[in-house]
């Protein structure tokens, strides 16, 4: 029978994997919807209000997913990693409550007047809502990274032993809540959902685009979501930039993994491309042995900050086993790859709209239409990168993985729930990416397509209220 | 790594704050916060089971109106719940959850079953997709409190294995309590014929719910000495169970739906209740845990306690802005959507 710490982790990551795009496309709508919202109350115009009333409806179906898988998450921890649980409860256990009840709440009930109440109460109140909802899913994101920060650099806590079992206690609320990695995260993490987020709107907008049926709500679809690109994917690089140089200081073992670097070495390029020139440099990647294209020093340099011919140090020096090195070296690189072909499409679209030509690229919309869900995807890399990338700790330094899962938990069981959730989670993501598809398809302004560049364009189909 | 500084806070690490009883304040409001959970998404999940009696369009459509607004607030109390208990009695939450895996995961199930089925069910207006979706929100709505009942029987009567008789019984209670609580709800937001015939199912529901509950007690107490039957706290609270049922059929009849609701709220504070009394000074009979061995240090309590008492006075203001936005009986031709 499996291995009840195997199967526990594997559907840890299967929950996660699918959980998170849904906050993803909540917390990365909410500004959007804050704006439209906004626009509408202040111009009157039909457009704000059509595209505030059609994105409120992704925006709905994506926080019930969000929230019947997100409970999952949370109960897993008692159930699969238990032991964990009973340790770390004092500092993980604090900022979930917190979650719960300063922003899932204030999330949850405002939506409710949101997604029902623009009849029922006043243009004032009805704002307030918008921004109330947006108010809690970010600050739910600043609850689940403090915990999420906290096990990659722990901080303000004693550990003891009680009879044979290790227990966190927290001594130092302050330096645990605000460890150093909470900030590189969180903004990492927010700019990442609204950049996803500004790519699934510019790649819908781009289909209608292409199929000649966009209407004036495509169009102002397509600025918004490109006017937002043009900001977050050139700052998401600059930004994570910086946040490795961190990861580098604080947990040189993933760094290492994230460099497929074994040997300690001082003045260490940064690979700018590697290129695998056998098959087991794709499954088992050496920096020694890669085809690379680097610069030289810069590893070093962004390692230490400003010394170029400063020490990193490799995997083989390092007193623990290490993470799967493949997977943490291979997302890594995808991750920044997909982050700079960001930055180029923002680029190449601005520079259209610059043009006043913005409607008029085939090419450039296929490339939008292409790019619609590689925002979210690469959300999941980066995850692989921070949570395969601490293995083998659960709690940097603190607990390994395999120690934290629950001691009752038989192979069986663990077998039986992952199988599940594999099969349920397979049936949601296609459920959810059907309804969105048939709301995009039924539920927004559309029009019959005309030959291209004609003068006259007909009557927009507004769709009906059912 | 473990650059520990300690810095500040050595007034919240030296014990409760004020001097406080937290521990039993704690063990209380944790309950409390499961109780208002059962009381909320309870007429959710009591809609749902009704649901099964509507057959017209309109009707159904009625019902998912009433709860469209409210249901996802109502949820977040397990949250709250399972993100106190895990805060506050970490060992509590570690080895009641891993103890009762499977149903865990069988509550889980139910309700991403039952919070996806209305999305769904209004998706599309074809018959056959409305059918399907139709009936997994009934059964989703049917299996969660049974679920919920049966690991609440599990907690109290220190069950090892998946359930016992008592455990079987205590689902089913719940399952009747939820639907008394979702027929008064519709006593609220419905009118006419809808609101009539809940309402004789709701009374119907209630005096099952009676005999489920003392048939619950009765077997649960012969297995475990904890639950003491014949004490005065148990007994007071099957009494004011029983005045509130009466209080909920007579303000029914009567057309006094408000009343009738918080009778029936009465009545789920009331099981909670019981089954905290029952429990105290135990909180997992199973392993025979105190609430005095698991509760967490003196620091993590008094944080909790300053958040908690800033945060639940503001979400009772967001829930009173939320339900009196959506006060009365759900409007002709209103949806989900």
């Amino acid at each position: 029978m499996i291995d009840p710490v195997i199967a526990s982790r594997l559907q840890f990551a299967v929950t996660t994997i699918v959980h998170i795009i849904f906050p993803v496309m909540s917390m990365g709508l909410a500004p959007f919807l804050i704006y439209f919202t906004w626009k509408e109350i202040r111009t009157g115009a039909q457009v704000y209000e059509q595209l505030r009333t059609f994105w409120t409806k992704i925006f709905a179906i994506s926080f019930v997913v969000g929230t019947v898988t997100g409970i999952v998450l949370e109960f897993e921890f008692g159930t699969n990693f238990a032991a964990f649980a009973t340790a770390a409860g004092e500092l993980f256990g604090g900022p979930l409550a917190l979650e719960g009840m300063m922003a899932f709440m204030l999330e949850a009930t405002f939506l409710g007047i949101f997604v029902f109440g623009r009849d029922r109460v006043s243009d004032r109140l009805y704002m307030l809502s918008s921004v109330l909802v947006g108010l809690g899913t970010w600050l739910s994101a600043v609850w689940i990274l403090v915990a999420n920060s906290w096990m990659q650099t722990p901080r303000g806590y004693e550990v003891a032993t009680e009879s044979g079992q290790p227990i966190i206690s927290l001594v130092d609320p302050i330096a645990a809540y605000a460890n150093p990695r909470f900030p590189w995260m969180y903004v990492h993490m927010q700019n990442a959902a609204v950049l996803s987020v500004a790519l699934f709107l510019t790649g819908v907008a781009a289909y209608f685009v292409w199929t000649n049926r966009d209407t004036e709500f495509w169009r102002t679809t397509m600025k918004v979501g490109l006017a937002v690109l043009l900001v977050t994917a050139p700052f998401q690089a600059i930004h994570g930039d910086a946040y490795g140089r961190h990861v580098a200081d604080t947990q040189p073992q993933k760094f290492a993994a994230m460099e497929a670097q074994y040997e300690t070495d001082s003045g260490v390029g940064l690979k700018l491309v590697a290129i695998p020139t056998s098959l087991s440099d794709i499954t088992d990647p050496h920096a020694d042995d890669l085809f690379v294209i680097e610069i030289p020093f810069v590893a070093s340099l962004l390692a230490s900050g400003n010394d170029p011919s400063a020490t990193i140090t490799g995997l083989s020096d390092i007193d623990a086993e290490s993470p799967p090195v493949a997977i943490v070296f291979w997302a890594f690189r995808a991750m920044v790859g997909l982050g700079t072909w960001f930055i180029l499409l923002a680029f190449w679209g601005g520079y259209r709209w610059y043009q006043g030509t913005l409607f008029d690229d085939d090419l450039l919309a296929k490339a939008f239409m292409g790019s619609s869900v590689l925002g979210i995807f690469t959300v999941e890399l980066g995850w692989i990168v921070t949570e395969v990338g601490r293995q083998p700790w659960v709690i940097q330094g603190v607990m390994k993985t395999h120690a934290g899962v629950s001691s009752s938990l038989t192979g069986s069981e663990a077998l039986a729930t992952l199988v599940g959730f594999v099969g349920v989670y397979t049936a949601l993501l296609v459920l959810y990416w059907y309804v969105v598809i048939r709301l995009i398809r039924t539920e927004a302004p559309t029009r019959q397509p005309t030959p291209k560049r004609e003068t006259n364009i007909p009557e927009e189909v507004v769709p009906s209220d059912d | 790594m473990t650059d520990v500084s300690i810095m500040a806070t050595p007034a919240l690490a030296n014990g409760p704050l004020f001097g406080l009883p937290l521990e039993e304040l704690w063990f209380g409001l944790v309950f409390a916060v499961f109780g208002t959970f059962l009381f909320l998404d309870g007429f959710d999940f009591g809609v749902g089971a009704l649901f099964a009696t509507r057959t017209t369009d309109g009707e159904r459509e009625q019902l998912l109106a009433s709860i469209g607004p409210f249901w996802d607030g109502n949820e977040v109390w397990l949250v709250v719940f399972g993100g106190m208990l895990f805060a506050v009695f970490p060992s509590v939450y570690a080895t009641l959850f891993s103890r009762h895996y499977l149903l865990m995961f069988a509550i889980l199930g139910a309700l991403i079953i039952r919070g996806l089925a209305p999305e769904m069910y209004e998706q599309r207006h074809d018959e056959d997709w409305q059918r399907w979706w139709g009936r997994a929100f009934i059964v989703g709505s049917i299996a969660s409190p049974f679920f919920l009942g049966v690991f609440v029987g599990n907690w109290l009567f220190g069950v090892e294995g998946v359930a016992s008789i008592a455990s079987l019984l205590a689902g089913l209670a719940v399952i009747a309590l939820t639907i008394v609580d979702g027929a008064a709800f519709l006593g609220l937001k419905t009118r006419g014929d809808v609101r009539l015939e809940t309402r004789s199912l709701g009374h119907l529901a209630q005096v099952v719910y009676l005999l489920l509950a003392v048939a619950t007690l009765v077997v649960g107490s012969r297995s475990s000495p904890h639950v003491a039957l014949l004490s005065v706290p148990t007994l007071g609270l099957l009494g004011l169970t029983v005045l509130l049922a009466g209080v909920h059929v007579v303000a029914g009849w009567a057309g006094r739906y408000y009343l009738a609701f918080a009778a029936v709220a009465g009545q789920v504070y009331g099981l909670i209740a019981l089954a905290a009394t029952l429990l105290f000074p135990l909180i997992d009979p199973a392993t025979g845990l105190t609430v005095a061995d698991a509760i967490v240090s003196p620091l993590s309590l008094n944080i909790m306690t300053i958040g908690s008492s800033i945060l639940l006075p503001l979400i009772a203001t967001y829930f009173i802005v939320l339900y009196s936005s959506f006060s009365g009986p759900v409007e002709e031709g209103e949806s989900y959507t």
